[in-house]
């Protein structure tokens, strides 16, 4: 089942299947790498639960919510 | 002289490797057009000087930011002879997407891996030619931090500028590869230069691309129409990006020789550990605020740490005593922080110059000479003035560009975003507004980081309400004058009445300004959040260096011109001639002028004869916020002379100058023009919200795109007499005994009645959003 990136909880990793949106939003979030296929992990949120900060590709993102809606992901088993 | 262009992304260690290879020769300045930083320098060490152009830090080449724009057009127009490529060795596999796009260019690029000495001090190792096979071009690893391969990087970019370089696209999609190709000829047959680059961007449905060449589009529009990709269907963009990033998961796992403890498991470091106390679920906020407030501490305080409770200046050892630096390190008050002994030193030195060049002059031309007012009081004192503020600039601007530096403003805007963007601004906004409790210029400078072009100007327009250094003083001066005159005993709730006017002010004034001529949501929030690193002293001192030149070459032009002016303008008549009494010279005439204009704020028409010195005096803070109370003590003898029909008592007179506070002046200015206490409160007012100093207006008007800046002093004349004149309307209801209460109680109905806006503005907006 594909879950999206912004109901994640802190810890869990997924794998992207889709992204969303449209335009140079969508375009931006290819260019930092969030692209189909690759391995998300939700580090952690904001001191006010929002933006999110994510490691994707060996760094360090941080996105929000709204953004962060247009992501789908499958969720990775957990151990 | 051949031109090697530098690009890569944002902290990847771009901007120390130009300061290595130019060194000295770096210069400065701003794009044509718009003001992204420009840089560029010379190197020396091959057979004939090189010319380095360092590119603005970027992630793509698709326009999403001014400094993508830039970067893409350079490279495309401008042509350099070579791009060297500095891609981040700890970061590899997001650093190369964007060389994939520069690969598409018919330019040399070489490929410089950089921090080279990071990823061996963790154990792993790279093999550049495997890389070098699969991009095809050359590959130099490097350590700009250690300055080691440097040489060899710049000889084989050298080598390679020298042939010539066909773009070459590493997509392996046959079908997108045919497309590509045959609108890659349509553009040669256009005679449009890199061919593929173009094709390539016009197929990802690029904006400047569709926007240029809308012939070519049904080309695509075609394709699309028959071209079923399995997984992504017609989506061309996303298969684009996702082949890139392929490629380089794939060539790149093969290069990287992991060492056996750094595989698997991803190891927490040191990087991580510090983040997750400064970005902490509680005190995250609470170190950030701390963080802050020691800032502006060390800068602005005069009580170091508190300490003055317990060391007494008395008892001390006493330094420089007798001598121009008495007071550099301590008062009474307690020590002194270093950026107060910067000012103090500064300040002491200069009025030390002024003091020993008005002695000297008037030994020379004879006591009371023209020429010694002109120098002293005119060019020498205006300028120092402003000079003056120039260490306590740069300590705040060190502060500031240490935390830039380790990546902690990244984490700043992390934390803030979401309060900010209630305002519809992003977090990063938040850096330029507190600086601009400091000064307004960095402040100004600093808005280059934010994206959004509406959010920028916004920034800029509110920046100036939160109340600078330089009109601290206007405050102290007023609020003592106040409370001396009229037997109010809270200086101090005055002051901090009128900061969090500022503050109020401007949440207003943004508030406003995203919801009516500078729309728009917050801007989209897709940050990297750089690893922690240690702050390099050299290129700190570059930083603080280009700041010192660009403000002390504004010092010497617009300021010195400006106090030449108003100089001029007080000490003559329209006549001609040096006037005996300011009372008669140009500068009262405009002021008498003006004067009117003030009336609804309280201080116009109603005064006296010389109220004209309050329209004065908000005119000559235009030039410089000191300014407002220096042309109180300077007109003080026409306000004693007022008051006492003409009689000038010498002694009262040199009470006012010795008050270095401008609290006697303020009095003697109260008595005289008969201003009521709510008008001296909304002329502070107006002061905090009217147009900034000379430098501000002059470097919001270098940031801001062209056109917008005359809006922009529209609004701050707009949002002055709003503000003071609501100020003295409001403030006419209460009787100053009652004041204490009421201050307090209106500054909680003010922040409730912003709150409610701010829900209205969103429930609007979510009801827009379901339509």
């Amino acid at each position: 089942m594909l879950k999206r990136l912004d109901e994640f909880l802190v810890g869990e990793t997924g794998l992207i299947k889709k992204v969303e949106g449209e335009g140079r939003l969508r375009r931006r979030l290819f260019d930092m790498g969030v692209t189909p296929g690759a391995k998300v992990y939700l580090r952690k949120k904001a001191p006010l639960g929002d933006p999110l900060e994510v490691t994707i590709r060996g760094y360090e993102l941080t996105l929000r919510k709204s953004e962060a809606c247009l992501v789908l992901l499958e969720m990775e088993d957990a151990k | 002289m051949r031109r090697f262009a530098l690009a890569g992304n944002p902290n990847c260690g771009k901007t120390t490797l130009f300061n290595n290879l130019t060194g000295s020769t770096a210069h400065v300045g701003n794009w044509p057009g718009v003001t992204v930083e420009k840089k560029d320098g010379v190197y020396k060490k091959l057979n004939e000087p090189i010319a380095i152009i360092d590119l603005p830090g970027i992630y793509s080449l698709s326009p999403y930011t001014s400094e993508e724009v830039i970067s893409r057009n350079y490279i495309l127009d401008e042509k350099p002879d070579c791009v060297i490529n500095i891609v981040d060795a700890t970061n590899l596999e997001r650093n190369l997407y964007l060389t994939t796009q520069l690969l598409e260019i018919d330019v040399p690029v070489v490929v410089a891996i950089n921090m080279m000495d990071v990823l061996e001090k963790a154990g792993d190792s790279l093999d550049e030619n495997v890389l070098e096979e699969k991009l095809g071009v050359p590959v130099v690893k490097i350590s700009a931090l250690e300055e080691s391969n440097l040489k060899e990087l710049m000889e084989v970019a050298y080598k390679a500028s020298h042939k010539e370089r066909k773009g070459q696209s590493i997509l392996s999609n046959k079908d997108l590869n045919h497309l590509i190709g045959d609108v890659s000829i349509a553009f040669k047959g256009k005679k449009v230069d890199n061919p593929l680059f173009h094709a390539v961007k016009l197929v990802e449905n690029d904006e400047i691309e569709t926007k240029m060449h809308p012939d070519l589009l049904p080309m695509v529009e075609d394709f699309k129409k028959t071209f079923k990709d399995e997984t992504f269907g017609d989506d061309i963009e996303a298969i684009i990006a996702d082949e890139r990033y392929n490629f380089i998961s794939k060539n790149f796992s093969k290069a990287i020789t992991r060492h056996e403890k750094s595989e698997g498991k991803v190891k927490e470091n040191k990087s991580d550990r510090i983040d997750k106390v400064l970005t902490h679920k509680v005190f995250g906020l609470l170190i950030f605020a701390a963080i802050l407030f020691l800032v502006f501490h060390l800068t602005f305080s005069e009580n170091l740490f508190y300490l003055g409770g317990i060391f007494k200046a008395n008892e001390v050892a006493p330094c420089f005593e007798g001598s121009i630096y008495e007071g550099l390190f301590w008062t009474d008050g307690g020590i002194n922080s270093p950026g107060v002994i910067l000012f103090n030193f500064f300040d002491m030195s200069f009025s030390g110059i002024i003091d020993a060049t008005s002695g000297a002059m008037s030994a020379g031309l004879g006591e009371g000479h023209w020429l010694t007012g002109f120098i002293c009081d005119g060019v020498l004192s205006g300028l120092f003035a402003i000079l003056g503020f120039l260490p306590q600039i740069l300590v705040l601007f060190l502060f500031f560009s240490i935390m830039e530096d380790t990546g902690y403003m990244a984490r700043v805007a992390f934390i803030l975003d979401r309060i900010f963007r209630k305002f519809g601004l992003s977090g990063r906004a938040f850096i330029p507004m507190i600086m601009g409790f400091g000064c307004s210029v960095p402040a100004m400078i600093n808005t280059r980081t934010l994206a959004d072009e509406n959010e920028k100007i916004s920034t800029i327009r509110v920046i100036p309400f939160f109340s600078c250094g330089a009109k601290l003083p206007i405050l102290v001066a007023i609020a003592g004058g106040v409370c001396e005159v009229f037997g109010f005993t809270h200086v101090d709730l005055i002051t901090y009445s009128m900061y969090v006017l500022g503050i109020i002010v401007a949440i207003i004034a943004v508030l406003i300004l995203r919801n009516t001529t500078l729309k728009g949501d917050a801007a989209p929030f897709i940050m990297e959040l750089p690893q922690y690193h240690l702050p390099q002293f050299k290129s700190l001192m570059i930083h603080l260096w280009d700041k010192t030149k660009h403000f002390v070459k504004k010092a010497f032009t617009i300021i010195l011109a400006s106090t030449i002016i108003i100089w001029f303008l007080s000490n003559f008549g329209w006549n001609w001639h040096m006037v005996e009494d300011m009372q008669d010279s140009i500068l009262a005439s405009i002021g008498m002028l003006l004067q009117p204009l003030f009336t609804p704020l309280g201080f116009g028409s109603q005064l006296t004869a010389i109220g004209w010195v309050f329209a004065v005096a908000a005119i000559t803070g235009l030039i410089a916020k000191e300014n407002v109370i220096a042309t109180f003590i300077t007109l003080g003898a026409v306000a004693v002379a007022y008051l006492n029909s003409g009689n000038v008592d010498p002694e009262i007179i040199a009470a006012i100058e010795a008050d270095e506070e401008g609290v006697s002046a303020v009095v003697e200015m109260i008595r005289a023009t008969g201003i009521t206490w709510q008008g001296c409160i909304s002329f502070v007012a107006f002061n905090m919200l009217t147009i900034p100093c000379f430098a501000a207006c002059a470097t919001a008007k270098g940031e801001l795109k062209k056109g917008t800046f005359k809006y922009t002093l529209l609004f701050w004349i707009i949002a002055s007499f709003l503000g003071a004149g609501f100020t003295y309307a409001f403030l006419s209801c209460f009787s100053l005994s009652s004041l204490a209460w009421a201050l307090p109680v209106t500054i909680g109905l003010v922040v409730a009645l912003v709150i409610t806006f701010i829900f209205i503005f969103r429930l609007k907006k979510k009801e827009e959003a379901r339509v």
